[in-house]
Order: structure tokens, then C-alpha cells, then sequence
């Protein structure tokens, strides 16, 4: 928290102080569709314990949680669902995409798959992986934290022609190319 | 005797042609006969067919990369398990372009009501008798049949969102 503020001591501080409240008090809503729920409900449980950084209670009500945590595959059929559900949380509010599909629609990339639900709602912090490790899905939720406290939200969708309003790391899909790119860089 | 033999034997006229394989045991018959035999697969006590596996089609449209030329562009696979006889059956039939409608087998098995509605959804094969043929997997407002080998593989058709 910073205490001195030139933009003045009082508006900043509550700022502050309402930054750290909600980020140390996430309510997440898991919207679970595919085999990611099980990295999920790993990093949920007390061996890596989310309950750590104040984010351990699922709300299974969207109207009662802050985060959505969407984690797995979002079909075209499953899609206006996901847009209700967003509508129906209250502000402020963040979307976090739980594993490749719903970073990019991952390998399926066929007539079922939404192509990243950035398409369709918000996105807020990234977590790619096939699944994400739970230590990416940490290290994605402390900066969703860090953003919470700067009181950043995403408002912009992903426009695929422009391909504007998504990660640079996330354009240019799966190839095999960059697959063994990224094994050779973690060897 | 084989279910395979056996089935020959009931019906000679009705069999296209025959695969066996280490006892993996397939059947190509004509359309026409398709619900007779089927109710003999079912009912005959020495065959007792009394569960429907799996039931689904293929698309042989560009088959081998378009050497190999069917006369019918798609096929029906059903395969038949008997729990008390322990023993397996492949039913193929073919079905035309032109005219995709087979029997239902819903009546007989139950468990190929949702098959035939999957095998509807995905290929265009109509079920003659089916009592509730609409799509399983996909949404109604979906055109075509997306596993078609002539639906395009990135034709996209979202409910919400851009094309992409």
C-alpha cells in the first residue's frame, strides 16, 4: 500500500485498502467442462493449497463470486451459457482461462470448439498448459492478484481478423514447430 | 457354429460379404433385411444378442485418398454383444448418397436411440421409424453434418462470437 500518493492521501489509500481486501478474498466461480478440473481441484487441494492466497472457497453461485475460473474446453453449444453466466456476476469482477482451450481452443481446432473464449468474454489472466501445472495455475493467480490490487480489469474482446486484445504468445497457435521449440528451451 | 455362420446360414440371399478374423466376426448385408436380422439376432437363443454396443457410420467419401471407389458412399456399423454367451458380432450396412434412411433398430435394442440420433447428427443418416430424430451433439441451428468428409474442416457456425 502506498501511503503517499501525490494524487492525494485519502482517495488512493481506499483504493489501496479495497485493492488488498479483494485480493486476498477471492471468491472464484469454477466453471469446470473438461479433464483441466482435475489440475483445478489438484491446486485446490492441501497439497498446493489455493486457500493460501485467500482464494480456497468456491461460490457455485455466480452472482455471490469475483472470479470466474473457466477450466476446460467451451463448445460452441456451451458458449451462451458461459456469456450468461458472466452477465449474471456482479462488479467488479475478473475472468481467468484455465488451460489451453480456452486460451485458444488449444488442438480443437475444429467445428465444435469456441477459439479462445476471449471471443466471447473478457479474459484477464491466461494460464496455458495442457494442463497447466499447478504451480502456473499459482503463478496466474498471483497476478491476477497483482491486478486486483492496481484495479485493472479487461474490458476488450479478442477481434480474430485484427488479432487484436490477446497475448502475443497465444497468436500464433499450436505447431509442431513451436512445441519442440518449447521443449528444447525447458531441457 | 459362429454367430457368423449361423447367420449365414438363416440368410443366404441378405449377406453381401463376410470378414472373419480370430474370431473378430463381421457381417455386410443388404439394407432390405436389415430389421430381420436384426430380430434374429436378438431373439434366436443359440445367438442372444441382448446388448447393442455401439452403432455408428463411416463416410468412405475420398476413401484412400480417393483410389479406393465405393459403390455406396456410406456404411453403417453396429456391433452386438451377448452377455450370456460371450460372444461378438460386427453388422455393417451400406447406405446410399442419394437416399440416407436405414431401419431404426430403437424399437429392438433401446440403447440405439440416442446412437442413431448421434449417427443422424453427424453423418445426415436418416432413421425410418425413429421416434424422436433430432440432433444430439450439436445445436439446431447447425447446418450440414459435421463429420462429412465433404463438410468443410474449418467451417465454423458459433451461437455467439466471431467466426473464428
Amino acid at each position: 500500500m502506498s501511503l503517499t500518493s501525490p494524487t492525494g492521501f485519502l482517495t488512493s489509500s481506499v483504493k489501496d485498502a479495497l485493492g488488498w481486501a479483494r485480493k486476498f478474498s477471492i471468491f472464484q466461480y469454477p466453471f469446470v467442462t473438461a479433464c483441466c478440473g482435475m489440475e483445478y481441484m489438484a491446486t485446490n487441494c492441501s497439497h498446493y493449497d489455493q486457500d493460501r492466497f485467500g482464494a480456497g472457497f468456491p461460490r457455485f453461485s455466480p452472482r455471490q463470486s469475483d472470479v470466474l475460473f473457466v477450466v476446460g474446453t467451451i463448445s460452441h453449444k456451451m458458449a451462451p451459457v458461459l456469456k450468461t453466466v458472466f452477465d449474471q456476476m456482479c462488479e467488479p469482477k475478473w475472468v481467468v482461462a484455465f488451460g489451453v482451450c480456452t486460451c485458444t481452443g488449444g488442438f480443437y481446432d475444429n467445428y465444435s470448439t469456441v477459439q479462445g473464449i476471449d471471443t466471447i468474454i473478457p479474459v484477464d489472466i491466461y494460464i496455458p498448459g495442457c494442463p497447466p501445472r499447478p504451480e502456473n495455475v499459482l503463478d496466474g493467480l498471483i497476478k491476477l492478484q497483482d491486478k486486483i490490487q492496481k484495479g485493472e480489469q479487461s474490458r476488450t474482446l479478442y477481434d480474430p481478423r485484427t488479432k487484436i486484445g490477446r497475448p502475443e504468445e497465444l497468436q500464433s497457435g499450436y505447431t509442431i514447430e513451436g512445441h519442440i521449440k518449447h521443449i528444447e528451451t525447458l531441457s | 457354429m459362429t454367430p457368423l455362420e449361423r447367420v449365414q446360414q438363416q440368410f443366404a440371399n441378405g449377406i453381401i460379404e463376410t470378414h472373419a478374423f480370430r474370431g473378430d466376426e463381421t457381417v455386410l448385408i443388404r439394407p432390405a433385411c436389415l430389421r430381420s436380422v436384426a430380430n434374429f439376432l436378438k431373439d434366436s437363443p443359440e445367438l442372444d444378442f441382448n446388448f447393442l454396443m455401439d452403432l455408428t457410420a463411416v463416410d468412405y467419401l475420398f476413401f484412400a485418398g480417393g483410389r479406393v471407389q465405393k459403390e455406396h458412399r456410406f456404411e453403417l456399423v453396429v456391433h452386438f454383444y451377448s452377455s450370456t454367451h460371450n460372444h461378438r458380432l460386427r453388422l455393417k450396412v451400406p447406405v446410399d448418397e442419394k437416399n440416407p434412411e436405414v431401419d431404426t433398430l430403437s424399437d429392438i435394442w433401446s440403447s440405439a436411440n440416442w446412437y442413431e440420433r448421434e449417427v443422424w447428427d453427424m453423418f445426415g443418416i436418416k432413421f425410418k421409424g425413429h421416434p424422436n430424430l433430432k440432433r444430439i451433439l450439436m445445436y439446431e441451428e447447425f447446418q450440414g453434418h459435421a463429420l462429412r468428409k465433404d463438410y468443410p474442416f474449418d467451417k465454423r457456425q458459433p451461437l455467439i462470437g466471431p467466426a473464428n
